[in-house]
């Protein structure tokens, strides 16, 4: 590779068949240092099998994989150094303590004999699991164990932290803890995250690629999934709710539409923003306002929307 | 690195109760043939002494308990075996290894390794029991010499074979019961036959163990069984491989 040294990961053109079934197409990535992407889909779109080929768990049908310049079905020993990986399932042996599994994966990462026991506690510390040294891997909660998987996965200090759902099954309060976590990764280490929660994407990642049916099908930065999940409608709610008809005199409204749980989507003209006006018309009638809030699209509607455009291109 | 996965393995093996449970209960069925075969021994002394070439005891107790540890441990291997490949699969911790910078040569030989450390204690036991007729008067340490490298040879081709199937199928239990049968058929082999020229006398393990437990150490039965085990250990780094290329 002869691009600029920042770039951790690329690949070109990588493409997986399972007999004559497609799972990625000619997929394209480039991680810069320090960058935190995600690999956004629905179940099935291929992100575990892309994971698995940069890990090198899978080989591709065709195509390639760089790892810092290094190529990693040429020189895998090499490229596999700088790797962390976090697969779906995280890869424990149950039968270990913490300290024990993950003394095991630096010695397989050769981490140096000497520094060792330093890198096992720091990464220890990192995760969140000082107090859980001398227990038993099975006798950790999900959680715990979600932790311990991450942390095996950056003990090495490797340039590329590749983490498939890493927030999968966990609690709300777990989850924030690690997407914190995350973010802090992002300072040091590039990431790749493969998910199909859309906040997560927005809370962690920098720049985002959607992908459908093993293809990419939005790469953009993290504020250009924003904009396109922004929509011009506004979304509220009345205790006392007045006619379709008396919300579209409003000044600014182009049209209002009843939705679920007695909501109405109120569509906008491009240039008269209506929001004040719906309060005061409120106020008046006493409609008595609710709720008043612009819509987003749910991650369904991105998709529709973007394989749509997809197929128009 | 092999040293790496191989300590890994041993000390999860005894992590199991699995491995003491075959330890122990081994202990007890070699103790039982060893008394009885000495116990043996010592009635019928006076008549044995009348023999023109009287066997000795090491020959009338020690192979006996080798023998025997040989086909408790033809059973026992593959239930060691199963786990290696098999639950690493279906656990999904096989990740841990491939992602790792290693090689599927260290994998396989680590994970050997790790098991012939194991199988080497339990050939210790098996030679201690041995050993202790030196406390009653001299004994023929070459004879336990051969009996100890014969088994400790026959382990790994034991262990080769259910390494290979474990890497064949996630589930344990069909790959316990598999190696076991393929492991039985080989050791039965020769008695399909009463030619003793027959190939399938020569491929028989059973065979191959025979000469080594009356004391004889050929280079034949020598370079059978290591290129049986190493047949075995490559064809399993084959495997791994194929499991990435297919997915």
């Amino acid at each position: 590779m002869t691009e600029s040294a920042d770039i951790t990961l690329s690949t070109h053109r990588l493409t997986r068949r399972y007999g004559n079934a497609l799972a990625v197409a000619d997929l394209d990535l480039e991680l810069k240092r320090g960058e935190v992407l995600g690999l956004l889909g629905p179940n099935g779109a291929g992100k575990t099998t892309t994971m698995q080929m940069l890990t090198g768990n899978l080989a591709p049908s065709s195509g390639s994989v760089s790892i810092c310049g290094i190529d990693l079905l040429e020189k895998p020993r090499l490229a596999k150094a700088k790797i962390g990986y976090l697969p779906e399932t995280p890869p424990l042996y149950r039968e270990l303590t913490v300290d024990e599994f993950l003394t095991f994966c630096g010695r397989l990462h050769r981490v140096p004999r000497g520094e060792l026991s330093q890198a096992v506690k720091q990464t220890k510390a990192r995760c969140g699991l000082d107090d859980m040294g001398r227990r038993l891997i099975a006798h950790l909660s999900k959680g715990y164990q979600q932790r311990v998987g991450i942390a095996q996965a950056i003990l090495h200090q490797p340039d590329v932290v590749i983490l498939d759902e890493p927030t999968v099954g966990l609690d709300p309060n777990q989850i924030r803890e690690i997407r914190a976590l995350i973010r802090e990764l992002g300072g040091s280490h590039s990431v790749i995250l493969s998910t199909h929660i859309l906040p997560e994407v927005e809370a962690i990642c920098d720049r985002v690629q959607i992908m459908h049916r093993g293809k990419i099908v939005f790469a953009d930065s993290i504020d250009g999934l924003r904009r396109s999940r922004q929509t011009e409608n506004l979304v509220v709610g009345f205790m006392r709710p007045p006619t379709l008809e008396a919300l579209k005199a409003i000044t600014g409204v182009k049209d209002a539409q009843a939705m679920e749980n007695n909501l109405i989507r109120v569509l906008c003209h491009q240039d008269v923003h209506p929001a004040e006006a719906i309060t005061r018309s409120a106020a008046e009638n006493n409609w008595g306002l609710t709720q008043l809030s612009p819509e987003h699209t749910s991650l369904e509607d991105v998709f529709a929307q973007l394989t749509r455009q997809e197929v128009a291109a | 690195m092999i040293g790496v996965i191989a300590w890994k393995e041993f000390r999860s093996l005894f992590a199991s109760p699995l491995a003491w449970i075959i330890l122990a209960i081994m202990q007890v069925i070699l103790a039982w043939v060893f008394l009885y075969q000495l116990s043996g021994y010592m009635e019928n002394l006076p008549r044995i002494q009348q023999l023109a070439n009287p066997p000795g005891i090491t020959e009338i107790v020690s192979s006996a308990v080798f023998g025997f540890a040989a086909i408790l441990l033809l059973m026992a291997v593959p239930l060691l075996t199963m786990r290696l490949f098999s639950e690493e699969r279906r656990n999904q911790t096989l990740t841990l290894l491939l992602s790792a910078p290693i090689s599927n040569l260290e994998i396989v030989l680590g994970k050997f390794a790790g098991l012939m450390l194991f199988l080497a204690l339990a050939l210790g036991l098996v030679l201690l029991m041995s050993a202790s007729l030196a406390l009653g008067g001299p004994i023929d340490w070459g004879l336990i010499g051969a009996n100890s490298l014969g088994l400790l040879l026959l382990l790994s081709a034991f262990a080769a074979l259910g390494l290979f199937i474990s890497s064949l199928t996630q589930h344990a239990v069909i790959a316990a019961f598999a190696s076991f049968g393929a492991l039985l058929l080989l050791w039965i082999l020769n008695g399909m036959t009463q030619d003793p020229n027959h190939p399938l006398v020569y491929v028989s393990l059973m065979k191959h163990f025979e000469g080594f437990n009356r004391g004889l150490i050929g280079t034949a039965d020598v370079a059978y069984l290591l290129l049986f085990a190493a047949t075995f250990l490559i064809l399993t780094m084959r495997q791994l491989d194929a499991k990435r290329l297919q997915g």
